[in-house]
């Protein structure tokens, strides 16, 4: 089905994004600018330990506020939902929208204010009085794996959400085959996507019609499920409208505890309720945290710096709540080898629950910190062996001719050409003169470091980690759906399903439905209905929309061609294998008659009487893809995960003032090769946009807890987020290896740079002082650290000379 | 993140300012509001009357007097940034200027705001401190006037008094022929508060010999601090003298450790950049060949 | 209270509590809601406004300090309804955005820099936009925004539209 790259009339140039329109003008339309008639608006109230009974909740000051309508408890809510969907099978690590007897980190809701402003409803919530009685608390993940350690949740029994351990081939005869063994520790902080759009929700319920009308910033695969089974209505009652503009996500806009929340209340009050988090209520309480791991690694090899074998253990620490956390130890799992023809892998995935706020799906949903962890193998083998770093990824690439590739824990890799890119980003960057320049930098007296880094990005997501983690959870099913009309005009407009968060959703389609049908992208009118309109969807989770809905359009659109030629063919009476679709008209092939795509539309909508029999009039096709490769439950703790694997290959240069030190960036170069590209603008952004956030995780944020189980970076004071001035200028070198299982060959793209960044600028640094006998393993790496241990190093040579 | 309620209050004039900041202990005063309102949205501050002085006539504007520039305190730092006044007369000022927070937020900030606010990284403090600049007050008995070291007691304290407002900002001109400056500063992102902030000046005689010479150190104690380095006065300074100096005023640096930054980096990175910033001035001064009475 | 503030060119009154934030002033009571609400506290740049053509942040101000001056929202910069500003129109043709929530206050800021020069240096359009960030793009296409309109406006002999060249 893959189409030559070179040979699309639309996909792959540089065609403007549509959407862009809108937000230049100020007229993108987010969930704080709809205005629903006589809103009220909720402020929450925070707890202010991270573990604590609640003994007592007063809230008859508040209601006495001027503008109160309600002060809503845990225990009621609790009474008249249901507990929020948690995929592992973890009964009793049951989790409401606010705390219920109990709080389990310092920020968590305990009441909800609702008021006529805003403004009001924060005057209340001071009133609001809570008895507490602080209990034992913990943040730390390995003491979470105490038995005796405080429990976040008594009634699971421990704080442990999930310990696997896989084994996926001859693991222990490999480490005993292997002459050289290493070990190391390295440690992702605790960062997040940090949209500057918080999150939000307006609710309106009609009880005339029942329906619940919700507007929210959403990212959310089956959220209206999820809302209704919360809330226990039927899920035909909730009508997520997904004409709302999500303002940034990159996977954390989950919203389901705000949402069955306001739900209740708009229910409750019999009016509109709105809740936009604050900044505040979004950092400290808003499900908006990442992945917080450590993680302990083995590796087997031999003096040729060939890696034979790997043991990883990942401790990730998932907050007060399950969350979606323990998975983001599982999607990993589909590429746990990275690029690399590493032969058996023992992996231990652990997730335990602590006295932070709870994880929620983060960019990438844990491959950047497993491509972080395997990348310090790739770099300290090279050390450890005297070799290169780049000869020694070379040496472990899996080949170009060696795809499909089947990877220990049971994916295919669908194809690569790891070798190239890299050889394309070594002579783009001249890498003998970069060595040079980081030489002479050294020489002048800066510290100096090039950092490598290769990785893959999954995409096409599917959710083969649910039923690989939880074999209660039988899931291969994971689609996503377009329908195209043709109106009686000759019109086209198409729906998709989900909401979009920057990706350029209108764009891509319109592109792909105008490279099959050969007209114009920019005369297709994209809508997103309503979702009891709506398809079926997954969102824009697990890099997957170029594939999975620029899939469907393909073949919805493909549809629609058969149909045309279907009805021309009949009207010159031939096969429709004798009729030519071309440029919106159809042709027959021997006598050369054409109809075009007017009179098509006129037949299809007005001529019943000339329709081939048996087909519907009008013009509409619809198509409902799985995901391709998704046809299997996982067997033997093996599965294939996502289809399709981009590859990045990441050069930096960074130069550091041994006192001061600070990284400065003095070149920074990806190859990427996410397959065909069908917009470039779009996934040039992408690119760019992941490596600046990743250099975020590398360098300047985290959530950190203190001693007291409060989180310290709460504003985005603390919380640090790369400005112009932090970036750096990115030259990117493009390949392209079609994927064979896909319409175009396009692969996805919506975490790449963010999946290699962190682990390039950690490479950089550790180069820039290796001659110090110092390494940096914990993320985020900042200047402080570095010139701190500089110091201490340089003090100790002086000491030993 | 609402601010809790207050009232709001334009005063024509100074004096009617005073006496409503000298009636209510709780009633504060704003000006470009750059860092109380964040304070403020927090209910970190809690006023119960915000007394705005920013559009009070005459308390804006920059001009030289014979000894010193005097800068109005709701002079607009984008203003001052671009002020030829303050970059011929007061060129330390002028060096730190740019680093004083992003474009939009030193449209609305002001000079008088960053001095009153008094916070330790903050770079026009230290400038006020290197300098030896004097703090105008207007009080409800008249103006008065003290150095910006008596001004400036602790993170974000300051010696001002019920009912007093900070009106300018007097900077010294100093009026060698050769006179140049350092300005460093180091945070983890560019337009932060500073981890540690340096500013130098110095004045040379034409065979190249130290006239005068001042260096403040931001960022690391409670207050910016300016060191006496008065002996180095009349010697022709090289590297060596400068280190040592350096070295041994800023010894005793008291410094705080925090998330970003430890208190050890704070006071090495205090003696690079006071070494830093005072290479940075002498050469400054080198190319100075101008005559500056002119 | 009363306020009377010169927004886009028009005037426009409400009745405000002191402590409502210029931005919020700009959404809730004059329904502007292109100016974004990020941070409420002065740092992401979202709700960036141009006060007598300088970018100031919106929630650092409150709407009862805002009479008297030329407000300039992001829908007072296109110079006609479906009609972009030659910078609006570069932000589009190189993707200067992804979800378009940073953007307003970008354009904004850009714009500024563009009314000081047509020849700005890769320097100082970091600066410029140093106080917006972006979570999306890593500012790469944005600078090429704003180099591309900077070209643009540059080569262009016809006057820059009325609303570019207010201040």
């Amino acid at each position: 089905m893959s189409t030559v790259p070179g040979s699309f009339r639309f996909v792959s140039s540089n065609r403007r994004v549509r959407e862009d329109r809108r937000f230049v003008a100020g007229q993108g339309r987010y969930v704080a600018d709809i205005a629903v008639e006589g809103a009220l608006h909720v402020a929450l109230v925070p707890s202010q330990y991270p573990a604590a009974k609640i003994l007592s909740i007063d809230t008859a000051a508040a209601l006495a506020m001027p503008g109160v309508h309600y002060v809503l408890t845990g225990e009621e809510l609790a009474a008249a939902t249901d507990p929020l969907m948690n995929g592992l099978d973890t009964p009793n690590v049951r989790r409401y929208p606010l705390a219920v007897g109990q709080t389990r980190y310092a920020g968590e809701w305990v009441a909800a204010v609702v008021a006529d402003t805003r403004a009001q409803a924060e005057d209340a919530l001071e009133k609001v009085r809570v008895g507490y009685e602080p209990l034992p608390y913990l943040t730390d993940p390995e003491e979470a794996l105490d038995p005796n350690s405080p429990p976040v949740h008594p009634e699971h029994g421990s704080n442990i959400l999930l310990d696997r351990t896989f084994v996926w081939g001859e693991v222990d005869k490999h480490f005993a085959e292997s002459p050289r063994h290493l070990s190391y520790r390295v440690t992702w902080g605790r960062n997040s996507t940090v949209p500057i759009e918080t999150f939000g929700v307006v609710v309106a319920w009609d009880p005339w019609e029942e329906v619940l009308d919700v507007w929210a910033s959403i990212q959310m695969p089956k959220y209206p499920d999820q809302i209704a089974r919360a809330l226990r209505v039927p899920a035909n009652n909730v009508r997520v409208h997904q004409d709302v503009d999500v303002g940034g996500s990159y996977g954390v806009k989950r919203g389901i505890k705000h949402t069955v929340l306001c739900s209740y209340l708009a229910r409750k009050l019999g009016r509109p309720v709105r809740l936009i988090e604050d900044r505040l209520e979004n950092m400290r309480a808003g499900d908006a945290h990442g992945p917080d791991r450590l993680f302990d690694v083995e590796i087997a090899f031999n003096d040729d710096g060939i890696i034979k074998s790997m043991r990883m253990r990942a401790l990730d620490n998932a907050g007060a709540y399950a969350g979606r956390a323990p998975f983001q130890l599982g999607k990993p799992i589909g590429a746990i080898v990275g690029p690399y023809k590493i032969e058996s892998v023992q992996y231990r995935a652990q997730s335990v629950t602590t006295n932070k706020a709870a994880q929620e799906a983060v960019r990438g949903f844990g491959q950047a910190p497993t491509n972080y962890a395997i990348e310090t193998a790739l770099d300290r083998v090279a050390q450890a062996t005297g070799l290169d770093r780049l000869e020694v990824r070379r040496r472990n690439f899996i080949r170009k001719e060696e795809f499909p590739y089947l990877i220990p824990s049971g994916t295919h890799y669908d194809s690569g050409d790891y070798h190239t890119v890299a050889d394309k980003v070594c002579k783009h960057i001249d890498y003998e003169g970069l060595i040079a320049e980081r030489d002479r930098l050294r020489a002048s007296g800066m510290l100096a470091g090039i950092g490598i880094a290769a990785c893959l990005e999954p995409s096409g997501g599917n959710s083969s980690f649910e039923p690989l983690l939880n074999e209660a959870n039988k899931t291969t099913t994971w689609m996503d759906s377009c329908r195209i009309n043709v109106d009686g005009l000759g019109f086209v407009s198409v729906a998709i399903h989900t909401t979009s968060s920057g990706q350029g959703h209108e764009t891509l389609v319109s592109t792909v439905i105008g490279e099959i049908l050969e007209i114009n992208p920019d005369i297709i009118r994209v809508v997103r209905p309503d979702s009891l309109s709506s398809l079926p969807s997954n969102t824009p989770v697990g890099s997957r929309m170029a594939i999975m809905l620029g899939g469907a359009a393909f073949h919805a659109a493909q549809k629609l061609k058969a149909k045309l030629c279907t009805i021309a063919a009949k009207q010159f009476g031939v096969g429709v294998d004798d009729v030519t679709y071309s440029t919106g008209g159809v042709t027959d092939n021997k006598s050369g008659k054409r109809l075009e795509w007017a009179e098509l539309v006129n037949i299809a909508h007005r001529n019943y009487h000339l329709m081939p029999e048996g087909m519907e009039p009008g013009l509409e096709t619809t198509h409902v893809m799985q995901v391709p490769t998704g046809d299997k439950l996982p067997e033997n703790g093996r599965v294939q995960m996502y289809p399709c694997h981009s590859f990045e290959f990441h050069m930096l240069l960074v130069a550091i003032d041994p006192v001061l030190g600070k990284p400065e960036i003095k070149r920074y170069v990806i190859g990427h090769d996410c397959g065909t590209v069908i917009n470039p603008h779009i996934v040039k952004g992408m690119t760019l946009g992941g490596i600046a956030h990743g250099l975020g995780a590398a360098l300047y944020e985290e959530f950190v807890y203190d001693g007291q189980g409060h989180l310290t970076t709460q504003s985005l004071m603390d919380y640090l987020l790369p400005s112009s001035h932090e970036v750096p200028n990115v030259e990117i070198v493009h390949h392209c290896t079609p994927s064979p299982f896909t319409v175009f060959g396009q692969k996805g793209s919506g975490e790449s740079g963010y999946l290699g960044s962190p682990a390039a600028m950690s490479g950089a640094i550790n180069d820039a002082v290796r001659d110090l006998n110092i390494s940096f393993v914990k993320l985020p790496i900042r200047i402080s650290a570095i010139s701190d241990q500089i110091a201490a190093a340089q003090s100790l040579k002086e000491k030993q000379a | 993140m609402k601010p809790a309620p207050f009232e709001y209050v334009r005063p024509e004039t100074l004096a009617e300012a005073c006496e409503l900041l000298a009636g209510d202990e709780d009633a504060r005063v704003i000006a470009g509001g750059q860092t109380l309102v964040p304070m403020l949205a927090m209910r970190l501050a809690r006023p119960t009357v915000l007394v705005d002085i920013l559009r009070m006539p005459g308390l804006s504007g920059i001009r030289a007097e014979d000894d010193a520039v005097v800068v109005g305190a709701t002079t607009r730092q984008a203003i001052a940034l671009e002020d030829p006044v303050i970059a011929k007369s007061a060129p330390l000022l002028a060096r730190a200027l740019p680093w004083v927070g992003h474009p939009p937020t030193r449209n609305r900030g002001t000079v008088g705001g960053s001095i009153a606010n008094a916070d330790p990284s903050a770079e026009i403090p230290l400038i006020a401190v290197t300098l030896g600049a004097e703090i105008v007050l207007t009080t409800p008995d008249g103006e008065t006037a003290m150095s910006a070291e008596e001004f400036f007691i602790g993170p974000m304290l300051t010696s001002i008094g019920p009912g007093e407002i900070v009106s300018a900002i007097r900077f010294p001109i100093w009026k060698q022929k050769r006179v140049g400056t350092g300005f460093h500063e180091i945070s983890a992102r560019r337009s932060d508060f500073a981890f540690v902030s340096a500013a130098a000046q110095v004045a040379l005689d034409d065979d190249g010999n130290c006239l005068d010479i001042t260096l403040g150190i931001g960022g690391v104690a409670d207050c910016a601090t300016r060191f006496d380095l008065s002996h180095l006065i009349g010697q022709r300074l090289d590297r060596a003298k400068i280190a040592d100096a350096v070295t041994a005023a800023t010894a005793d640096l008291e410094a705080a450790s925090d998330l970003h930054a430890s208190a050890e980096y704070r006071r090495r990175v205090a003696a690079t950049f006071g070494v830093r910033a005072i290479e940075d001035a002498i050469a400054d001064a080198g190319q100075q060949a101008g005559d500056k009475s002119q | 209270m009363k306020i009377e503030l010169k927004i886009n060119g028009e005037t426009r009154t409400a009745d405000v509590e002191p402590r409502k934030t210029l931005l919020d002033a700009l959404r809730d009571d004059f329904r502007l809601t292109g100016t974004n609400t990020g941070c409420e506290h002065g740092v992401c740049g979202a709700c960036t406004v141009l006060i007598d053509g300088n970018p100031v942040r919106s929630c650092l101000m409150f709407a009862v300090q805002a009479d008297g001056y030329e407000i300039t929202t992001i829908e007072g910069v296109a110079p006609a309804p479906g009609e972009l500003s030659v910078l609006q129109d570069a932000f589009c043709e190189t993707h200067g955005m992804q979800c378009g929530y940073c953007t307003p206050g970008m354009v904004l800021s850009a714009q500024n820099l563009l009314q000081r020069t047509l020849e700005p240096t890769r320097d100082e359009i970091l600066e410029a936009i140093s106080g917006n960030i972006c979570r999306c793009t890593g500012y790469g296409q944005i600078v090429e925004a704003i180099e591309l309109a900077a070209e643009r406006l540059r080569q262009s002999n016809a006057p820059r539209s009325a609303h570019e060249v207010t201040k």
